[in-house]
Parts: structure tokens; sequence; C-alpha cells
């Protein structure tokens, strides 16, 4: 009898403590969802009003009623736009290398390797002074959007090639092998089989590195992007701002009026992200479906 | 969808506000000068966020004269600004405190002469917060009491027998900011010299809030942070040894609110001048611009210390007048001192 009755006893006692693993994990979620709804609404409640036609094509002022975003909006566009485009080729390109072209492990792709995975603990004040001094002064770039966006592409490098190899390595090697078999070349295999396969969990990278890159205010001051400017940029030589900077001045004001506009600028930073992350969302949902 | 809905929203409002851009036309119609250009090459600005609400406002007010003009500001701190300054990166550097000797001379070593312009004071303040009745006043020697390095006051009864014995929260500049630089030098005697164990922070309204919302706090900021908090706030007379005195545009621009008013300064570069949108942006400051500082929370300069300065810019008179100086000394002592010369 008490054999037959004291797993089950068991059985009991193991579901109870899988559901209660899984009522902490639902508080966790909720917690977190929490925080996220509280920090939204009470922003939309100080920023909402204040976002109009003139707030977005104004240039920074000092009265906080005549002050607008057209320069941060512009200049983060600029920047993001350009990070992005020099980031992502140049980090998904790397993964491939890392992780296609070089299986088989040497000294070499190791020491790379490391290094990537320690860069992408590097605070980001630090690509700022690798930035001032490599682009900003070595180059001559001056503090250009040029300069703000090949340091931002330095910071977001390491993330996009991390996750780019882990979803390369998620692809099964059967993929490969077939494509082999049936006589592909290697890049025909990487550029048909492979890539595919793996762009929904590249374009996961993507997002997660564009949403840091576009929040970062710290390396951008520290290259030279100014706060106070009445012209938006018309090429990569520019002076520029950024949103972040623009938040973070004005809620660091003595004025609580540029309260009022910190939050609004957050809340148009939100819908620029939301409106950047979409591009590769919808190309992350159509190649997931195609398969 | 959220997001949506406030772009709809918004178009929907700028339809019904409008532009305010007419009014802006108009007001330089009166002026009635004659019509200038100016060149739209940029005019370099960077350094103290302290100083930057004032450049913002001269540089918003010198755009409404001058729209093709290109004044950039950025706020990379004032030993940011230097650094930027004595590399050639930038063609006006703004200050919260003189410029350092170690800084003059790189300056030098790189061939750049600069022309001082004082623009305004700030009077630091030292605040408590408002339930606080018994420092009221404090002098210079408390002061330094609670600052100095290796303090050790705990207490606020450690600082003046009869206060209450309870722990005394400070919360102050961080290191990086002119503020700091300034006031250890003007309480401890000495730049940077402070007790570590304060609680820091860059963000001024930080500072604000943990003052506001401890009874026993101290904290120090500039003065426009305390003009706009003062519900919050109770700023503390400071007695250098001729009584005590309270933060005010008054005392702090006629000097007897000391050591704690501070110049906040201007460098140029002298090969800049060269350019008249520079020349034509700080003669801008000097005549026109100066009425506004008062708007920002700062102090302007008196009258003819202003024309002094003016005199000094014109002839681009090199070097600094402020470094080393005493705290303390009126500006305007400081500045006939040398035309006497």
């Amino acid at each position: 009898m008490t054999s037959i009755l004291a797993p089950s006893a068991n059985l009991k006692g193991r579901k109870r403590k899988a559901a209660i693993f899984g009522w902490i994990c639902l508080a966790s979620v909720l917690l977190a969802g929490a925080l996220l709804v509280v920090l939204l609404v009470s922003l939309f409640k100080d920023g909402l009003g204040r976002i109009d036609l003139k707030f977005l094509t104004s240039f920074p002022s000092s009265m906080a009623e005549k002050a607008g975003i057209k320069a941060g909006l512009m200049g983060t566009l600029w920047v993001i736009g350009l990070t992005a485009l020099i980031a992502v080729p140049v980090g998904i390109a790397a993964a491939i290398f890392l992780e296609e072209f070089s299986r088989r492990k040497n000294r070499l792709t190791e020491f790379i390797q490391i290094n990537i995975a320690n860069l992408a603990g590097v605070p980001s004040i630090v690509y700022g002074l690798l930035g001032l001094a490599i682009f900003v002064r070595t180059f001559g770039m001056g503090r250009s959007v040029l300069a703000g966006a090949l340091t931002m592409a330095l910071l977001i490098l390491p993330m996009i090639i991390i996750v780019s190899q882990e979803a390369l390595r998620a692809v099964p090697s059967s993929y490969r092998e077939g494509s082999v078999a049936l006589g592909a070349t290697t890049w025909q295999t990487i550029r048909r089989q492979v890539l595919p396969a793996a762009l929904p969990g590249i374009l996961t990278g993507v997002i997660l590195s564009v949403s840091r890159a576009i929040g970062e205010t710290a390396p951008l001051i520290m290259i030279g992007a100014v706060t106070y400017l009445n012209f938006t940029p018309t090429g990569l030589g520019d002076t520029f701002t950024v949103l972040p900077i623009q938040i973070f001045n004005w809620s660091s004001r003595p004025d609580k009026a540029f309260a009022t506009n910190a939050a609004a600028a957050i809340v148009v930073l939100m819908a620029v992200l939301i409106v950047i992350n979409s591009v590769a969302m919808v190309i992350r949902y159509r190649t997931q479906r195609q398969r | 969808m959220r997001t949506l809905g406030a772009f709809l929203a918004a178009a929907l409002m700028a339809a019904v506000v409008g532009c305010g851009k007419g009014e802006d036309a108009k007001a330089n119609a009166e002026t009635g000068e004659p019509k200038k250009t100016l060149s739209s090459t940029e005019i370099k600005i960077d350094g103290s966020s302290t100083v930057y609400p004032i450049l913002e406002r001269m540089s918003e007010l010198f755009n409404e004269k001058f729209p093709e003009a290109r004044p950039t500001v950025g706020t990379s701190g004032t030993g940011g600004g230097f650094k930027k300054f004595v590399n050639g990166e930038i063609d006006i550097a703004n200050a919260s405190r003189p410029i350092e000797e170690e800084e003059a001379d790189k300056a030098k070593a790189n061939g750049i002469e600069f022309v001082e312009i004082p623009i305004a004071f700030d009077g630091l303040s030292v605040v408590i917060n408002p339930k606080n009745t018994f420092a009221e006043t404090l002098t210079v020697a408390e002061l330094k009491k609670i600052w100095e390095p290796g303090s050790t006051v705990k207490n606020w009864s450690d600082v003046r027998p009869g206060f209450p014995a309870k722990p005394i929260q400070l919360f102050g500049a961080g290191t990086d900011s002119g503020t700091f630089d300034y006031f250890t030098k003007a309480i401890n005697g000495k730049e940077k010299a402070c007790r570590p164990d304060y609680q820091a922070s860059e963000d001024d309204n930080t500072l604000v809030q943990g003052v506001a919302g401890d009874e026993y706090a101290l904290g120090f900021f500039g003065y426009a942070y305390f003009e706009k908090n003062t519900d919050k706030l109770k700023a503390v007379k400071v007695d250098p040894g001729t009584g005590p005195v309270g933060p005010a545009p008054e005392t702090i621009a006629n000097g007897t609110y000391t050591p704690l008013s501070r110049p906040l300064l201007l460098y140029v570069n002298k090969k800049a001048l060269d350019r008249p949108e520079v020349m034509e942006f700080l003669k801008f400051i000097l005549t026109e611009g100066k009425n506004s500082i008062g708007d920002v929370g700062y102090v302007p300069l008196p009258e003819e210390v202003y024309s002094l300065v003016m005199a000094r810019l014109e002839a681009k008179k090199t070097g600094t007048l402020f470094q080393g100086a005493e705290v303390g000394v009126g500006i305007d002592d400081i500045l006939k001192r040398e035309s006497g010369n």
C-alpha cells in the first residue's frame, strides 16, 4: 500500500512546488509590468498635454513654454539611423565570420571572442572617451553626426555580434549539411539557408541594441554633442544634439516648467523608438511566418 | 496604438494653437537698427552646466536678432569645457570658476591666448530644511568644521553647543563641478578639499529633493535652485565674521554675501575674436543680453563692471585676473586694479 501511496503524495508536493514557482514568476512579471505602467502613466499625465506641433518644430529655448525638440528629434534620427547602418552589417558579418568561417577555434578567434564579451560590459562613458580620442581628434571629424554615430556603433557592436552568434549557433547543422550535400558553396549555404533561419534572432539583437543606443547621453556629451543649437544636421559633418541630452538638461533645470518638457520629450523618444524598432519587428514577423 | 493617438492629438492641438513666429519678426523690426548679416560659421561654446542657462538665453536672443548666426552650446562641465578650449576645439568656454593654472599652462603650450569675460554672479546657497529653526545662521568657521576633510562632525550638536544631537545629513555638488571647486575653496581654503562622506549629485534637483525631505539636512548649490524652491528650502545666513548675510540678488551683487558669491566667466579664444560673429555675440551679451541674466536666476554684474569688461574685450586684452584671486574680493576691485595699471 505504502509503496503506491508514497509516490502520489510526493507528486502532490512536487506539483505544489511547481505551482509556487509559477506564482513567483507571475509576480515578477506583474511587478515589472506594474512599474512600467506607473512610469508610463505618470509620463503621459505630465507630458502628453505638452506635445503639439510647435513643441516638435521648435528649437531649444530658455523659456520652457517656447522650447521644443526639433533639434533633438532630428539629431536622434540622424545618429540612430546612421548607427544602425554602420553597426548592423558589421556586427552580422563579424558574427558570421566567428560562427561559420572559423568553426575550429584557434587562439585568434578565442582572443576576439573574449574581447567582444568583455566589451559588452564596458560602461558607455568609456566609449565616449574612445570616440573623442579616435574619431573626434585623431580622424579630425570634430563633434559631428558621423563621429557620434561611429561611437554609438562601437557601443552596440558587441551586443549585436553576441546575439547574432547565438542565433547562428541555434540553426541546426543539418541545414548546412543538407545544403552542402546538394553542392552549394559555403557562401551559398550561409546566404540562402543559415542567415534566413537566424534572421529573427539577429533582429532581436538589433532591436535590443538600437533601444540601448537611442537612450544614451553620456558618450555623446563626451564627444561634444551640444545642448543648444538653432539648426538641424544637413550632413555627416554637422554639429548635433539628441533627445536624451535635451531630456537630461531639462530635468536638471531649476525651473520646474522644464520638467513637463522633459516628460513630453520622453514620450516622443519612446514613440521614435517604437517606430524604429517596428521596422525590425515587421521583418522578424515576416521571416518567422515564411518558415 | 497609444502613441498613434498621441500624435493625432498633437496634430489637432497644433492646428488650434498655431504658430507664434509673426511676433518675433515684429520685435526685430522695432529695434530699427541697420540690418547686419553675420557668418553662419558655428560659434562653438561648451562648459559649465551652471552657466548654460545664461548662454542658452543669450544665444536665443542673439538668434532673434541674427537668425543666420549659429551659436552652439554644450554642457560638458567647467573642466570638460576647458579641456576642449585649451585644445582649440571650441571658441568660448563657460566656467563657474576661474581657469586653473594647469589649464592656462596647457593653453599657452598650445598657443592659445584668451580673453576673460565675467558675465554674472552666482551666490552659492547653503540651505536647510524649512523645519530647521536652529541653524538659520552659520559662521564660515562652522561651515568649515562641517565640510573640511577629516571632519568629525556627525551630529548638529558637534557644530555648535546647543544644537540638537541629531545626525546631520549633507548634500552637495559632485566633485566634477565648478560649484564644488568654488565652495571648497571658499569654505575649506583649498580647491577640492572636502570630506568625502556626503550625498553628492551633479543634478542639483536631486540635492533640492534631499534637503527638502530631511529635517536635519544641510546642502549647497547655485542660487537659481534655491530661488525656484523657496517653498521647500531655507537659505542659511552665512557669517564671515562681519555679521550674517543671506543670499539675495542685492547681497550677491554688492559683495556683502561673502565668501560664497562667485563670478561666472567666459573664456574666449583670442583668434576667434577676429571673426565678426564671435565679437558681435560677446558685445551683444555685454550690452543688450545682460538685461536678461536675471530672468534665468542669476545676478547681473554692476553696470560699470560691464563697461570695464567691454573695454577689455574691445582691446582684446588677454590673460586672467581671476585665477588665484582671493575669494570674496569684489569683482569691480579686481577689474579696477587691472585698469589702474
